[in-house]
């Protein structure tokens, strides 16, 4: 097998199994495929398995079975700290340092990676702003800042050093509404510029049609179909059916996607 | 003659000894520390070792004070010198609230932010000093002013078996049925334990995190 094959998936399932440590089984033969700049969202309620995918593409959990591989290559063999370091990691409770500053937390992986002080500070000052955030708020600690200010905080940390992967763990889940759909907006137009990789969970179907490329249905450990948004409103798949009906008119604001 | 009285005119003495306890109590809590923390840090990450160390450090909790220094008095190298034994009585009733608070500091942080750090890439070292101690450090910090306030009262029974300290008063008042020269060695004792109380919480306060 050649690694690191341009053309090639960027990230890839094969065969995939996940089991708790006492044989209870999360995830079982999972087959999957996400390319190069889209975004894949992983759509299904609690306990699906959605992110159980997700962490098993940091390693933050190892599969029981099969192998995932990144770039080509099986993350089971590769330096963990390196491997995590390229992908950027967003998660619902966001995890800020509460002792840290807005500049510490989104400057700490390039500290750690010994970038130098004047660089941090340019690109922190970059990424406030490339997540719409006031170049002020460097200063503040997390305790002072809202949710959603808090969540972009969170993005601009996971793109700190530039990762081409991004994983994002139902990252607008929590905030109000109105927000929410701030957030979404912006995120879709800052992913059209940065032309990430993005593996996005979620259980809402609205957020699922309007950021992804394609969409991977999962319910009890196993993928049941992946399919683009639009096919996903005409699916035959009662899974993918129950969905639509369950979101029912909410679901017009599809109909007018990536116009804001 | 009052009781100020005789401490303006023994001052010499009053200072000697604690001083003395001062040393006693210090040094019993660096050690403390040294050995807590990293016990504290195992048990927290290990949970093999939580039962293990937490129990010892019960178990020796509930030795009567007395009683332990008279076990360890035939020990070779520390019944040599009454100091060292007292240390090392000391540094065992500390670490239990060392401990403890280590493990409950380092535990009660919040999942997300262990999560998120390990997410991005943070080393387990660089995960325990840049995040998890940091913010477990009020936490133990009152761990360390509980065994500082314990010890200060523990070591006053140290000069049973003739280390020293504030102490001495103590036994020589008991000995000589004199209340004043109790009160000499027990009001420094109290205002030493007092005052720790006092700077360790203004400190432990200062660390809260956000």
């Amino acid at each position: 097998m050649q690694a690191n094959t341009v053309d090639g998936p960027v990230i890839e399932f094969c065969d995939v199994a996940y089991a708790l440590p006492n044989g209870q089984p999360l995830l079982s033969r999972l087959n999957l495929q996400v390319h190069r700049g889209e975004t894949l969202v992983l759509l299904g309620r609690s306990g699906s398995g959605k992110t159980t995918t997700l962490k098993l593409i940091n390693r933050l959990l190892n599969p029981s079975a099969g192998e995932v591989r990144v770039n080509g290559a099986p993350t089971a063999v590769s330096d963990v700290i390196r491997l995590r370091r390229s992908i950027g990691y967003v998660i619902q409770d966001v995890g800020l340092f509460p002792h840290f500053t807005v500049e510490k937390n989104i400057g700490l992986v390039p500290r750690i990676e010994g970038w130098t002080a004047e660089r941090i500070h340019r690109r922190v000052e970059e990424l406030l702003q490339l997540v719409g955030l006031e170049v002020q708020m460097a200063s503040r600690y997390p305790h002072q800042l809202s949710g959603g200010q808090r969540q972009r905080v969170g993005v601009a940390r996971a793109l700190a050093a530039d990762p081409a992967i991004l994983l994002m763990d139902e990252p607008f889940g929590a905030l109000d509404a109105l927000t929410r759909d701030q957030l979404q907006r912006e995120f879709s137009s800052l992913q059209r510029r940065l032309n990430k990789t993005v593996v996005f969970v979620t259980h809402d179907l609205r957020e699922a049609l309007r950021l992804g490329s394609r969409i991977a249905l999962m319910e009890s450990g196993r993928l049941v179909t992946v399919l683009s948004p639009e096919d996903f409103l005409r699916s035959n798949d009662p899974l993918a059916a129950a969905y639509v009906r369950a979101f029912g008119n909410g679901l017009d604001s599809v109909a007018n996607r990536g116009e804001p | 003659m009052t009781l100020l009285h005789f401490l303006l005119q023994n001052h010499d003495q009053v200072l000697e000894l604690t001083l003395e306890h001062l040393w006693l109590v210090g040094v019993s809590t660096l050690l403390a520390v040294l050995v807590g923390i990293p016990l504290g840090i195992l048990s927290a990450h290990w949970p093999v070792w939580n039962k293990p160390v937490l129990g010892t450090a019960n178990i020796i909790q509930t030795i009567p004070s007395l009683a332990l220094f008279g076990f360890l008095l035939p020990v070779p190298w520390l019944g040599d010198r009454a100091d060292r034994l007292a240390i090392l009585a000391l540094t065992l009733y500390a670490l239990l609230p060392v401990i403890r608070n280590t493990y409950t500091g380092i535990r009660g942080v919040d999942p997300a932010v262990v999560e998120a750090g390990r997410g991005m890439g943070l080393t387990d070292g660089q995960l325990l000093l840049q995040v998890e101690l940091p913010l477990a450090l009020s936490v133990i910090l009152s761990g360390v002013r509980v065994a500082v306030v314990v010890s200060v009262g523990l070591a006053t029974i140290a000069a049973a078996i003739g280390a020293g300290g504030l102490g001495e008063f103590i036994f020589r008042g008991l000995a000589m049925v004199n209340n004043q020269l109790i009160l000499a060695g027990a009001i420094p004792a109290a205002v030493l334990a007092l005052s720790a109380d006092f700077g360790l919480g203004w400190l432990e306060k200062r660390l809260q995190p956000r």
